[in-house]
């Protein structure tokens, strides 16, 4: 069998971060409207790697996924074998700000998805003249912690198998095995402790739930899709997520779980294609 | 309900080996009833149905009924598919040593998703 490449194309950006120099890994594939993907809690941005190879996507779209710092092929800054990972809101926030501005991205769609989800609800509220749409999957205001999140990072459970099995059930029934298991995979290859840090921001410190009636869906679209199968944002949550927000849409994706655009991407894309239509106009 | 637990396991050799560093006794209760699984380096060594005077186990779930009845079917629905579903509901009790369950908690998620009818998934 011949060597085939795929269109996506991965580059190292340096970027100063918080005061801080960072070295982050940005993939991209298409032209077109930039559509800038943000990955889930303690996983990266190999999650939107179905859509940068679909052509419906990138014949209109530039889709880009940068790893965030500590994720994915992403260094954590210098110093980081002293601290312990915590991801906030404002830095996250400002995160995803500086990349826009060192790409020089002007209004993109924003597309998140878990953590993603909710700092795109913090994007809507906070920064909505910045993005031409903004897409939450899996997006809910809050997440009280179900289970004791110290297991995610002590030296008696390895934390890439807890990682995986944790998140195992969370991907739908109707899953391809080859995209279910990819997409357990990125989870069982996080750093030590990354994905429970990331978890701070979900559980609780991104809170959003006492502003997010504020978000105003006439100065960016809102657009809410969240899988059957999600227990941790579950799609109760999104609904009374969309409940609170005018003029915000939303879909409940038949058979998906947590991972909608990696675990099963041909029946995402159903469900994203009309709503990339719709931006489009 | 839990008998057929042994051979299912048991004749899946990769179950079993991932299991290998595994060795223990968990209790799993439905209702009323409890069982006691043994488990040897990742096999499925007993499986002892209840009741029990002084049971001793490293950790214990416990659920109603109706919720593992729902568990085990071949296509459970949402909220339903696993463990950490039914933890998430506030309707499945993890109790005991959980640093055993957590360390091997692909082992148990796919040993009890063995109980679902053949050709369920994990």
């Amino acid at each position: 069998m011949s060597a085939r490449f795929e269109p996506i194309v991965g580059r190292y950006m340096h970027l100063d971060l918080f005061g801080r120099p960072h070295r982050l890994y940005v993939e991209e594939a298409g032209e077109g409207t930039p559509l800038l993907c943000l990955h889930t809690a303690g996983s990266d941005g190999r999650q939107y790697r179905a859509l940068m190879n679909d052509a419906r996507i990138t014949a209109r779209h530039r889709v880009i996924a940068f790893d965030m710092p500590w994720h994915g092929k992403s260094s954590p800054p210098a110093g980081w074998h002293e601290e312990e990972y915590q991801l906030t809101s404002a830095q996250y926030l400002a995160m995803i700000l500086a990349v826009m501005s060192a790409l020089e991205l002007e209004k993109p769609i924003v597309m998140g998805c878990s953590i993603g989800g909710r700092i795109a609800l913090h994007l809507a509220l906070e920064h909505p003249e910045r993005f031409r749409a903004i897409i939450g999957l899996q997006a809910g205001a809050h997440v009280d912690p179900y289970y004791d999140l110290n297991f995610l990072h002590r030296p008696d459970v390895h934390g890439g198998e807890v990682c995986g099995a944790i998140v195992s059930g969370l991907v739908g029934p109707d899953a391809p095995e080859k995209e279910r298991w990819e997409t357990l995979w990125h989870y069982m290859q996080g750093g030590p402790g990354v994905f429970k840090g990331d978890l701070y921001f979900y559980k609780i410190d991104g809170d959003i739930r006492s502003r997010v009636g504020q978000i105003d869906t006439r100065r960016c679209p809102l657009f809410l899709l969240s899988g059957e199968y999600d227990y941790s944002c579950t799609p109760e949550e999104t609904m009374a997520v969309a409940k609170s927000i005018p003029g915000s849409e939303v879909a409940i994706m038949k058979g998906l779980g947590h991972f909608p655009m990696s675990e099963n991407p041909e029946s995402f894309l159903k469900y994203l294609l009309p709503v990339l239509d719709r931006i489009a106009g | 309900m839990l008998e057929a637990l042994k051979e299912r396991v048991n004749a899946d050799a990769g179950l079993v080996r991932r299991g290998r560093m595994l060795t223990t006794t968990f209790l799993l209760q439905s209702g009323d009833t409890s069982w006691l699984i043994s488990i040897f380096e990742g096999r499925i060594a007993s499986v002892t149905r209840g009741p029990f005077v002084m049971p001793s186990s490293s950790f214990a779930l416990r659920a109603g009924e109706a919720e593992w009845q729902k568990f085990f079917l071949a296509k459970p629905p949402p909220g339903s598919n696993d463990l950490m579903a039914l933890v998430r509901r506030k309707v499945l009790k993890a109790e005991g040593d959980l640093q055993v369950f957590m360390a091997h908690l692909r082992y148990f998620k796919e040993a009890l998703a063995k109980l679902r009818p053949v050709g369920g998934a994990a």
